[in-house]
């Protein structure tokens, strides 16, 4: 046996007959060990504290007035001031902070996984499936989604956030879908995927497997631009008096609401902007991270192995 | 030697390339004499395609270039690109790798030709063109003032090769430059362009620089050698001298790793390890680490490259290089040449071995189809029409063909293991035609597939970890099972099992095509499918793979379809050939009968364009030259596909003409119960 070793250096001893680490495992390992990841996941995790937790330290409740203090600047009493009606602008700002973290991360979800499903299948199906799914897309696409939305969403009244949620997902996904589509059909032809049919590994199992990972990069970058994006649309709707609406509000409705009077009374909308630029910056670091760690040959994301003596220079560039 | 100094046409003097900081060549030496034919060999980053773009100054900005390289006494290095213009194609042409895209795909041959004449000299547009016309006659283009007004793509690789050597030699240079010119043609094209290259040199007595991986290729063609390794040159000497008398254990490595046409069996010497990364180089010599003769002395000082003054131009880099001239030793007796046990072949009469594969009449068109909307068949592509194949347990069949032979289209159909659109497919003695899916998915177990280029058949986003229990977990094989059966894959192609968490692009090519059999042999098949399996390989690493193969097989009594256009490692490595061409079987057989006494003239011909690595062999051979190129595969001929480029067919009295033009040939025996049969009228012819 040893003789024909020509490559590896050393036969290695038996001892070694751990059960090697499986992708899942490599992919964790290493986004916990990549810094970025743990400060995003961290911001990420103050900023639901701080949402969930905000409300039960200020005396102040986000819709009573306080006719005593007017468009009142950061003090002792009101610490984000208070805006034009007297409502406190730090009760304000957690419970919207309350409403975009979800509608922003479940949003982003859902798009996602839509659209890379719907993409993914499109494109390794190809034939009717993919003209049914493409379709599907084109007809989602020329639809007039605000007017849509404005239309479901009197009727969906009862069912809450949820369903809203759901209707911004269901009009954010169709352009990452197709992107999704392309690359698929071109991944498709690569040697592994043929090599895995060959195997008798089911299709859904390859697209899961093989497709999803390859298109990764791309579905992670697009996912961290989404969260932002759904928070920003939810804005537009509940201006307009669908979604969140008075008297609750959202990041959105203060940004909405504050983005005239930032010169003259900046309390009403420097503090909501900064925690949605942190919000979307945490998404960024976490995608970040998990773009790093699915993809092996990242540099930032390497494992510091380097001791391991053998080249592998002819692969690597 | 000093009379040979002026005389030297080119000299090369301590050529140093770096990229960013990384060299890429070290410090290279060569001189070159007018009319002769320098070969440069080296593996994949060895320096030797860097080295000849450096003499004509079309490396990339970001590479730095040092030393010097002197062409009739004129300093070419840092010359300003202007008078570089005037060198280039007038005094020094380049012939490039790959002929498609060293066209530009917007015009047409001729006027490509005539701008390369215009350029440098002082002709109207009808000489020009009449001068051009010419040309493509010499390199033997049919109907050259029809060629002239062709667009690249219109013609085939070889065609696109011949024009290509046609403009290098439009100005009557002193020099040609040939980087990798045949490595992407078949080996029937191959020996047309090699005799090409040849008639060139000879019309216009310029010197030919030839770089090439294949030994073979330059065993044929040069007068002198330069080993390339690790950006250096390690050897150089008149070709029979080198390939007699190797002076540098990395020179005798390559001649015992390359499989031979005309010997079979037994191991090849691989040479261990691979290249080293030239970012990081240890120091002493570079070749030291995979070095069976090295010393301590060799760790500390990279020898030069010095010759013993009565070695007439026979100059070595390594410390050794004395005794390994005296001693000339056998490279199998200084490399470590792994133990092969007989296979299951060797010791079993073939009639007592059950089937693996049976193949009969296998058949398979692609509509030709037109119109974007509504699509419509205008024609048809019979990709294969009447494949024969026949693979018994624990034996390898070598299946042969050029491209466009409908080899890969053949290995599809079978690993679909649906009904094939004509013939019979059978597996194991199972009908692939009967099966329903849960069968058809049970058998995929049994044949499993190697694909050529290791890095595109790997996954990059996987652990190889997880691509080696694809298979398993594919087959609903337990989590305990799959645990345990990793590392022992692993150690079975020679890998470190503790290397299982890595991704493929950590691993070195010949590794990752181990990585790939690994995956293959997961499941225990009963048939490996090897679709060119080491083509993308350099040669030492090549011969590392081979062995493993012959090991495997000999161990788990595997039977192997081995798909490949190089026929030294088919006849090394395979029992028995089926030779493929336009779709069909021509030949087949016994690999010693096929190989000694080919009865099918195309067969012959194939035989005779491989190059053999043996300088003297190589010349005393005679070559059968095929005319032109393989037919289109769109239409279907009567009679037999191959009489329009038969050398017997065309020989033959025009009385017996009617047959081959009248009845399609079937596969026969030559003799009752021999194992080798033949789809040829004339066999003996």
């Amino acid at each position: 046996m040893t003789t024909v070793i020509a490559e590896s250096s050393i036969p290695a001893p038996a001892v070694e007959d751990a059960a090697p680490a499986g992708r899942l495992r490599l992919v964790l390992g290493k986004m916990l060990a990549a810094r970025g990841v743990l400060v995003g996941a961290v911001i990420v995790l103050l900023l639901f504290l701080l949402a969930f937790g905000g409300p039960f330290l200020t005396p102040w409740n986000y819709v009573t007035p306080d006719y005593l203090a007017i468009r009142q600047p950061p003090s002792g009493q009101h610490w984000f001031g208070t805006n034009g009606l007297g409502q406190d602008v730090f009760a304000q700002t957690v419970r919207g902070l309350q409403k975009s973290l979800i509608i922003g991360l479940l949003v982003a979800l859902f798009s996602t996984v839509v659209a890379s499903l719907v993409g993914a299948c499109a494109g390794y199906f190809g034939g009717w499936t993919d003209r049914a799914l493409t379709f599907l897309v084109d007809l989602m696409l020329v639809f007039p989604s605000f007017l849509i939305i404005t239309i479901i969403s009197p009727k969906l009244r009862g069912a809450g956030w949820i369903a809203f949620v759901a209707l911004l997902a269901a009009f954010n996904w169709m352009i990452t879908a197709r992107v999704v589509r392309s690359m698929t059909r071109s991944l498709k032809e690569r040697e592994f995927v043929r090599a895995a049919e060959f195997m008798g590994v089911r299709p859904l199992r390859i697209i899961v497997r093989h497709i999803l990972p390859n298109v990764a990069s791309f579905l992670i970058t697009d996912a961290t631009i989404a969260v932002g994006a759904a928070v920003m649309s939810e804005t537009a709707l509940s201006f307009f008096g669908f979604g969140v609406r008075a008297p609750d509000v959202s990041l959105g409705t203060l940004l909405a609401a504050g983005t005239d009077q930032a010169p003259v009374f900046p309390w009403l909308f420097y503090f909501a902007a900064a925690l949605l630029v942190l919000f979307v910056l945490a998404i960024n670091l976490i995608g970040d991270g998990l773009r790093d760690a699915l993809d092996p040959t990242s540099e930032g994301a390497r494992p510091p192995r380097k001791s391991r003596t053998r080249r592998t220079s002819r692969s690597s560039k | 030697m000093t009379t040979a100094v002026e005389t030297d046409l080119l000299t090369v003097s301590d050529l140093t390339v770096d990229f960013a900081g990384v060299p890429a060549v070290r410090g290279v030496d060569l001189r070159l004499r007018r009319g002769e034919t320098l070969g440069i060999v080296g593996e994949s980053g060895s320096g030797k395609s860097v080295t000849s773009l450096a003499i004509l100054g079309l490396l990339p900005g970001t590479a730095a270039v040092s030393g010097s390289v002197k062409l009739d006494g004129r300093e070419l290095v840092g010359l300003p690109n202007k008078e570089l213009s005037a060198i280039r194609g007038r005094k020094v042409a380049m012939v490039f790798q790959d002929p498609l895209s060293a066209f530009t795909p917007v015009y047409r041959i001729g006027d490509q030709i005539v701008e390369a004449l215009r350029i440098h000299q002082d002709l109207d547009r009808a000489a020009a063109r009449k001068r051009a016309a010419e040309l493509l006659d010499l390199v033997g283009i049919p109907s050259p003032d029809r060629a002239l007004d062709s667009f690249p793509h219109e013609f085939s690789g070889g065609m696109r090769q011949r024009a290509m050597i046609a403009m290098a030699i439009a100005n009557d240079p002193d020099i040609l430059l040939a980087d990798e010119p045949t490595t992407a043609l078949d080996v029937t094209i191959q020996a047309q362009v090699l005799d090409v290259l040849r008639t060139a040199q000879r019309e216009t007595g310029a010197a030919l620089v030839l770089v090439s991986h294949d030994l073979g290729v330059i065993a044929g063609m040069a007068d002198r050698v330069a080993v390339m390794y690790a950006g250096r040159v390690v050897e150089t000497a008149g070709v029979d001298e080198l390939f007699a008398r190797p002076q540098h254990p990395y020179t005798l490595g390559l001649i015992g790793a390359v499989p031979r046409l005309d010997t079979s069996g037994g191991p090849l010497v691989p040479i261990p390890g691979g290249p080293p990364s030239l970012a990081a180089l240890p120091p002493g010599c570079p070749f030291a680490a995979r070095c069976p003769l090295a010393e301590d002395r060799c760790r500390t000082v990279e020898p030069e490259l010095l010759g013993r003054p009565d070695a007439d131009g026979h100059l070595a880099a390594c410390v050794r290089s004395a005794e390994l001239a005296e001693r000339a030793p056998a490279p199998s007796e200084v490399y470590p040449v792994p133990e092969v046990a007989p296979a299951v072949a060797d010791t079993a009469v073939r009639e007592d071995r059950e089937p693996v594969l049976r193949v009969s009449g296998l058949t398979k068109t692609f509509p030709v189809l037109k119109g974007s909307v509504f699509k419509r068949k205008v024609g048809e592509v019979y990709a294969v029409d009447g494949v024969e194949l026949d693979i018994r347990r624990g034996e390898t069949l070598g299946l042969v063909g050029e491209s466009g032979s409908g080899k890969s289209t053949t290995l599809f159909e079978l690993l679909h293991l649906a009904k094939p659109e004509a013939g019979r497919i059978e597996l194991l003695g199972q009908d692939t035609a009967q099966l329903d899916r849960a069968s058809a998915h049970r058998l995929r177990s049994d044949i499993q597939i190697v694909f050529q280029d290791p890095m595109a058949s790997l996954d990059p986003r996987m652990p190889i970890s997880d691509i080696i229990a694809e298979p398993l977990l594919a087959q609903g094989a337990a989590r305990e099972l799959i645990a345990r059966r990793v590392p022992e894959l692993l150690r079975q192609v020679g890998l470190e099992p503790a290397h299982a968490s890595r991704y493929p692009h950590q691993f070195s090519g010949g590794q990752r095509q181990r990585i790939s059999i690994a995956r293959a042999l997961a499941v225990s098949p009963q048939l490996l499918v090897l679709d060119e399996p080491v083509s993308a390989l350099d040669v030492s690493v090549q011969a590392g793979v081979l062995n493993l193969l012959q090991q495997l097989k000999a161990e788990l009594g595997l039977a192997y379809l081995f798909v490949s256009h190089d026929l030294s490692v088919i006849r090394h490595l395979s029992d028995r050939v089926s030779v493929m061409y336009l779709g069909r079987t021509v030949e087949a057989g016994a690999v010693d009968a096929v190989f000694e006494q080919p009865r099918h003239p195309y067969t012959r011909a194939l035989l005779s364009a491989v190059p053999l690595p043996d300088p003297a062999a190589e010349r005393n051979r005679t070559r059968i030259l095929l005319a032109g190129d393989p037919p289109s595969p769109t239409e279907r001929r009567t009679g037999c596909p191959f009489r329009a480029r038969c050398p017997v067919y065309a020989a033959l009295p025009a009385t017996r003409h009617a047959r081959c033009e009248t009845e399609t040939p079937v596969l026969t025996e030559a003799a009752p119960g021999q194992d080798h049969t033949a789809a040829c009228h004339y066999p003996e012819a």
